[in-house]
């Protein structure tokens, strides 16, 4: 194991391993406090950020933070490395790094290029030198395009994932919040519904309530029920009609043990999900959801901090080539982002970290009530990820989960970005909410539709 | 979706009927695209009720005295976090008692050597307004259910900034055989004052929620008293019968689903 040092401001800073020069170089945050692996003080961290700086991006591929023999999730990123992909920039250093990603050199088909040969730790790395400013303009510069039954990710929109969440999994209610976020022009990322109960049975229900109302309206999107990986696959055996396979991931083999996961599992999720052969456009049918602390909050994080073992991560859902991946960023609680400052830089580093390595990534932009933040914290972040080119964000009614009790973007929230961004929804989506009349939005910006669409209008005469 | 008038700026939406078939915030109307006023400060004042509740401090005078009126005895005790934003931040200083509390345990228990059948905890745990509300009421119920299987109860342990596992140290402490705690729940928008019922059985410190039972949203509005205590005491008669808790307790003790004839139908698909 290495050591680094570092002598600034007359004082030399000395860290033990590469693991403590990452973790002490990261921005201040309560989870890597509660770890005990934060910098005990101001100048330490800035110093840990120049001694980081300093460290060759190569030596990433000599030492893992995680043994190569203790842990797959660290196997499948040595194993996958693309040093040929690398080339370009393995005489760099992290600092020469970021100032690469900042040049004209780096542009969107040099980054593409690049991915396969970057891992999770250098990304990382690099990430925690960078302003919000840096995170920003560099995953500007990276659009990941992935298709199933329309096409997400393209330069110039943003789509929605619908989350149309029942307390109790009521098929009644969960339509009318579909139907309130179709006619507010949501959903092209996926109706994606959590539910309230994790029986066989009822999620079965909710799979063919989905598929049933995305062939009756011929609505361009795809459904996903949030349900453990090994329940979606029993329900494709028995032939339920399933579009995206969901998991939530960690970046270490043990937290993925805590949800009862492995890569071996997930890829009899993914191969059960393709056996279907349900994408027109396309075969990309995995949906992860992430988010930092969940490696400490599972006591699977080897004494690395949050943001590297969340980008760690990243390296398990690339594998399989997601739809989407989700960083739920401010769902975790303050113990791990304690404010609004703390959870807008990690989710501007999830997007950036996931874009570098080729990753759609989305953001569930988000807070619980015991965190110290509110509905401006979100504006600020959405606005921030707008502008960085992320490809989905959540839509739900007023902002509130009434089943998961937390606070995320609102279908009103999203024609917000929209307007203020010219963000258009995936256009295949784009299209039928047009055809519907429901939503327009030819100079840019959103013109909702003055009458309900006949087809809803017959369905809500239903209930008169 | 009729367009904008000069006259009022916010659209109401033409399907208000749906807000009958759920909780959530649906037909809001809006404002151009954006939030229409009534809905944006309705929301802010749901947030700030929910806010409030995270930091109202816990009025442990207050039980205290409402529990001497029905004749029990109180210990009042604190985590080992000493204020509130310790406690939002260290998760584990809140599952343990401060050094004064355990050493006030300790010497309860010096005095009653023989140790109790049941130990009661309530914590403030994120919403001291739950506590506030539905605590007393709750307590009652269990004291009631638990005397008449004839069950030994520890007085009942009030723990400031405490989470759920702070409810083993209490009750290995005082030598219990079983525990339950009554704790605020993390407030949830239009939930407040949810009050959170945990047990375990045997317990110890270090356990994880494995070991534990759930019995989640008491409160007016949600699962009634008298529903909680006659769940926990299915639990805790299973418990002593099978000598465990949690996980392997909880399949069994699940109340049968609601059959789904009564539920409206499926306008979208009918």
């Amino acid at each position: 194991m290495s050591s680094f040092h570092h002598t600034v401001g007359g004082e030399t800073y000395r860290f033990n391993s590469l693991a403590e020069v990452m973790a002490k170089a990261s921005p201040a945050r309560s989870g890597d406090f509660l770890a005990g692996v934060a910098a005990s003080n101001a100048g330490e961290r800035v110093a840990a950020k120049m001694a980081l700086a300093d460290i060759p991006l190569s030596h990433f591929l000599n030492e893992a933070l995680i043994p190569y023999e203790a842990d797959e999730v660290t196997r499948l990123i040595i194993d996958t490395h693309d040093a040929h992909a690398f080339a370009p920039v393995s005489h760099l250093t992290v600092g020469g790094f970021r100032d690469w990603l900042l040049s004209e050199h780096a542009d969107e088909a040099a980054l593409r290029a690049l991915a396969p040969g970057l891992t999770p730790e250098m990304v990382a790395a690099v990430s925690k030198i960078m302003r919000v400013q840096d995170l920003i303009l560099v995953a500007q510069k990276i659009n990941v395009v992935t298709r199933f039954r329309n096409t997400v990710g393209l330069r110039g929109r943003m789509s929605t994932r619908l989350q149309p969440n029942h307390p109790t999994d009521e098929p009644a209610g969960i339509a009318a919040s579909i139907l309130d976020g179709l006619l507010y022009g949501n959903g092209d990322a996926m109706i994606g519904i959590n539910p309230a109960t994790d029986s066989i049975s009822s999620i079965c229900e909710m799979l063919k309530m989905l598929d049933g109302i995305i062939q009756r309206y011929e609505i361009p999107t795809q459904a996903c029920v949030l349900t453990h990986v090994t329940t979606s696959i029993e329900a494709i055996n028995r032939g339920v009609p399933l579009d995206l396979v969901f998991q939530s991931i960690a970046g270490t083999e043990a937290a993925n043990a805590s949800f009862g996961v492995s890569l071996k599992v997930l890829q009899e999720g993914y191969d059960a999900g393709l056996s279907l052969k349900r994408g027109t456009l396309g075969n990309n049918l995995m949906y992860f959801e992430t988010g930092q602390g969940s490696a400490l909050s599972a006591g699977a994080h080897h004494g690395i901090d949050q943001q590297t073992c969340e980008t760690r991560a990243y390296a398990v859902a690339r594998h399989f080539k997601p739809f989407l991946v989700n960083t739920v960023v401010g769902f975790i609680g303050p113990e791990y982002l304690y404010n609004g400052k703390q959870i807008i830089r990690a989710g501007l580093e999830d997007h950036f970290c996931g874009k570098l390595l080729g990753l759609p990534m989305g953001c569930d932009i988000c807070y619980t009530n015991h965190a110290e933040a509110d509905q401006d914290d979100m504006d600020v972040l959405l606005t921030l990820l707008g502008v960085a080119g992320i490809n989905f964000i959540m839509g739900i009614p007023g902002s509130d989960d009434v089943m998961l009790n937390y606070q995320t973007t609102s279908f009103h929230d999203a024609l917000y970005a929209r307007q203020s961004l010219g963000l258009k929804p995936a256009p295949e989506f784009e299209d039928w909410l047009q055809r519907m009349g429901i939503l327009s939005q030819a100079d840019g910006r959103p013109r909702l539709g003055k009458n309900l669409p006949p087809a809803f209008r017959q369905a809500l005469a239903q209930l008169s | 979706m009729a367009d904008d008038t000069p006259a009022q700026g916010a659209t109401a939406n033409p399907w208000q009927q749906l807000r009958n078939l759920t909780p959530a915030r649906i037909a809001l109307g809006r404002a151009g695209t954006s939030m229409p006023t009534g809905a944006q400060l309705d929301f802010q004042f749901a947030h700030a009720q929910a806010r409030d509740a995270v930091h109202l401090p816990f009025d442990h005078a207050a039980l205290a005295a409402g529990l001497a009126h029905q004749h029990r005895q109180s210990l009042l005790l604190h985590s080992a976090a000493q204020d509130r934003d310790t406690y939002l931040q260290r998760p584990d200083l809140g599952r343990r008692l401060s050094q004064a509390s355990a050493e006030l345990l300790d010497q309860h228990r010096e005095n009653n050597p023989d140790g109790y059948d049941l130990a009661i905890v309530v914590a403030d745990g994120l919403s001291a307004l739950a506590v506030h509300r539905n605590a007393l009421p709750m307590l009652e119920r269990i004291q009631e259910h638990a005397s008449a299987e004839g069950w030994s109860l520890s007085p009942v342990a009030l723990v400031t900034q405490g989470r759920v596992a702070v409810a083993d140290e209490v009750a290995e402490r005082l030598g219990a055989r079983m525990v339950v705690i009554l704790i605020g729940e993390r407030p949830g928008l239009s939930s407040p004052d949810s009050l959170g019922l945990y047990f375990t059985y045997a317990p110890k410190v270090g356990l994880t929620d494995a070991y534990r039972n759930c019995i989640s949203n008491v409160r007016l509005e949600g699962l009634s008293y008298a529903m909680a205590s006659h769940r926990l005491l299915y639990l805790m008669r299973e418990a002593c019968r099978r000598q465990l808790s949690g996980v392997n307790l909880k399949d069994e003790a699940e109340m049968p689903v609601l059959a789904g004839d009564a539920s409206p139908r499926n306008f979208l698909l009918s």
